[in-house]
């Protein structure tokens, strides 16, 4: 079973015109993902990557029926094209950009909830069923089968631990990046839930970082319903106060998300915390067994 | 981006919220005349750090003299460091009740939140939750007066004053929708004979959605190097310790942070140049990281659609066009890795694979106490 996504998932990406549009669809084509389509407003009848190109969303998905859709499209009109595409009944829509004004992000979840739809992002890598279908733009090597499903707010840092996790022949079902946003679409819990009633996954990595409360969410989430292993990283254990760290939300604000408080509640939930990335391997290993 | 409060004022006058008569001044003399127009005055240093109350910039004066010497004190005075370069000065308020009353945003929920409180005045995490009442916004319907009669029951509030927050608080909800807030506050929301007043006013506009509000002044609140970052699109923080450090991903980039601290370094910054950072981007960052008088280089580098060879490629052009000789530790791996070690190894540098390995290094080369 595969979460969120598989082979026969239709993908269709949204601004596949541009350079990183059209670099991705190249990308996640190699991988093997199903990309049935691309929309460029004024460029129909181009093809990108052996893709056809239509003008709208609504176009596209008449004429190949998309399941998901990815967004390459710059912050200011992020939230225009994020409507047309949950508009014209896209069910699940990843959203890369990183930029996107707040107001606007809580505008997509808003009618994202409306239509039933789930987005995953902004500011995200996206999400990978590993083997079978990749929606994002992590590098396509680290990402192979395995028993382990993986959640972060992070890319490179996951990618980072991912990497060391298949240097240690350990695998992934699928990989969720959750986005470094303040508002985002997918929290960990619903990528918990999900890992918890799949088969094939068999433990947890979690990557999460100073700032908000979603973290302490998650914790509350294991504690009460979880039965698989979780294991736990956390990044931001030595940023001050009141700054941002790269990402919008990774700030502590008003004594509010910090690392301490994290740490505390998901040791409590019985998550392992591993201080540092090259140690989780070793804790992965041994909840397999 | 945090305004001034005078600025929050005027926002609040244009979104018809009341706020005390008064004006800004920039020398203290000016404060003598006002005095002479309002009476008793308050006195309020126009400063971005929190607690200025408590730092001595809040003061009374009930005649013009006693206000030019507050004023005159109150210019004196530094907060972290920065003094203030604009006084507010005010009519003072017959204050009968403080209220506290704010819009932010709440992650979790993916929503605006309406926070109401009774207990106004303090800091908003010292009031208790049972009297502090959150109240999520449906943001596709929008805030409607049922919203603010259920928060006024949650909160016990009545008569007169649910008449006036009715009025109040729609316009604060449009403020902070219009103007792309992260924040919105109002604390104290004075309940005074003539009303609700806004006696104070605290206005975080959100850096992404700045450039669809040209109108509004930019605040400046960050070091000249933050300053040049962010001119560069880098995400940058200063931190005053010894080891730069430069990685790509915000994630990856806290991570080697505290790495360093782990392994007993000091850390002289933040530095996320991105992904796909291309040869010239590459090395304006690699300069920056130089700003701040570095003792010793790390780079940690995991490519993704970040190129090891343009990231060693511009670190060479770096080295050489600026004459860095401060020793460095630089991890190095993923696309284009065999290319970026090579173009290192000339220029006498061994890559590390590990994270741990560069950073243990990078420890390694501070000088000694």
């Amino acid at each position: 079973m595969s979460v969120f996504i598989d082979n026969n998932t239709r993908v269709l990406v949204q601004g596949i015109t541009g350079n990183q549009g059209s670099f991705h669809t190249g990308q996640m084509k190699a991988y093997g993902t199903n990309i049935i389509g691309g929309v460029s407003p004024g460029k129909k009848g181009q093809s990108v990557e052996g893709v056809p190109v239509f003008d709208t969303v609504f176009e596209a998905h008449k004429e190949v029926q998309a399941d998901a859709s990815i967004l390459f499209i710059p912050a200011p009109f992020a939230k225009d094209a994020a409507y047309e595409a949950l508009d014209a009944g896209i069910k699940l829509l990843v959203m890369i950009p990183e930029h996107i004004p707040v107001h606007d992000a809580m505008d997509i979840m808003a009618f994202a909830r409306q239509k039933g739809a789930v987005i995953v992002g902004p500011n995200t890598f996206g999400l990978v069923s590993s083997g079978k279908c990749k929606i994002g733009i992590m590098p396509n090597d680290y990402f192979i089968p395995g028993p382990l499903g993986v959640v972060s707010r992070s890319g490179t840092l996951c990618y980072e631990i991912v990497g060391q996790l298949t240097a240690n022949n350990i695998g992934t079902t699928t990989v969720v990046g959750l986005g470094g946003d303040r508002v985002v679409g997918l929290n960990f819990i619903e990528v918990l839930e999900r890992f918890e009633s799949d088969p094939e996954s068999k433990a947890v990595v979690m990557v999460g970082e100073i700032g908000g409360s979603s973290e302490e969410e998650a914790a509350a989430y294991i504690k009460a319903s979880m039965k698989k292993p979780v294991i736990a990283y956390l990044a931001g254990r030595s940023a001050p106060p009141g700054k941002r760290m790269g990402h919008a939300g990774a700030i502590i604000e008003k004594g509010r998300g910090t690392f301490e408080s994290k740490v505390k509640a998901l040791t409590a939930a019985g998550v392992e915390v591993a201080s540092l990335p090259s140690e989780i391997p070793a804790l992965v290993k041994k909840v397999l067994g | 981006m945090k305004l001034y409060e005078y600025l929050g004022k005027k926002i609040f006058q244009a979104f018809d919220i009341p706020t005390p008569r008064g004006y800004t001044i920039e020398k203290a003399e000016e404060a003598g005349k006002i005095a002479e127009e309002l009476g008793t005055v308050v006195i309020k240093s126009q400063v971005l750090t929190g607690k200025r109350g408590k730092a001595g910039g809040v003061a009374f004066a009930s005649n013009p003299e006693q206000a030019v010497a507050e004023a005159q004190r109150i210019f004196q005075l530094e907060f972290d460091g920065v003094k203030s370069e604009r006084l507010l000065v005010e009519e003072k308020l017959q204050i009968e009740q403080e209220l506290y009353l704010a819009f932010t945003i709440d992650s979790a929920a993916r929503c605006p939140v309406m926070l109401f409180s009774l207990d106004g005045g303090m800091d908003v995490e010292e009031v208790s939750e049972e009297r502090m009442i959150r109240w999520p916004v449906n943001n596709s319907v929008g805030l409607h007066p049922y919203a603010i009669r259920e928060v006024c029951r949650l909160a016990g509030v009545t008569g007169n004053l649910q008449k006036e927050l009715l009025k109040i608080v729609p316009s604060l909800y449009r403020l902070f929708r219009e103007l792309d807030t992260e924040l919105a506050e109002i604390n104290p929301l004075a309940l005074t004979p003539q009303g609700i007043i806004a006696a104070d006013a605290k206005v975080t506009i959100d850096d992404d959605a700045l450039y669809r509000h040209q109108d509004l002044p930019r605040i400046k609140e960050k070091t000249a190097l933050e300053l040049q970052a962010e001119e560069l699109g880098l995400a940058y923080v200063e931190l005053g310790g010894e080891i730069a450090v430069m990685a790509n991903g915000a994630g990856i980039t806290m991570s080697t942070l505290d790495l360093v601290q782990h392994y007993g370094g000091t850390a002289a910054n933040f530095l996320d140049f991105g992904g796909g950072a291309d040869l010239e981007r590459t090395a304006k960052a690699l300069e920056l990281l130089l700003g701040t008088d570095p003792k010793v280089l790390l780079i940690n580098i995991f490519g993704g659609i970040t190129r090891c060879d343009v990231v060693a490629e511009a670190f060479v052009q770096v080295k050489e066009s600026k004459g860095i000789d401060l020793p460095v530790s630089f991890r190095l791996v993923g696309t284009k890795e065999k290319e970026g070690r090579a173009i290192l190894e000339k220029a006498g540098i061994q890559a590390f694979t590990g994270m741990d390995e560069a950073v243990r290094h990078a420890v390694a080369l501070m000088p000694a106490p």
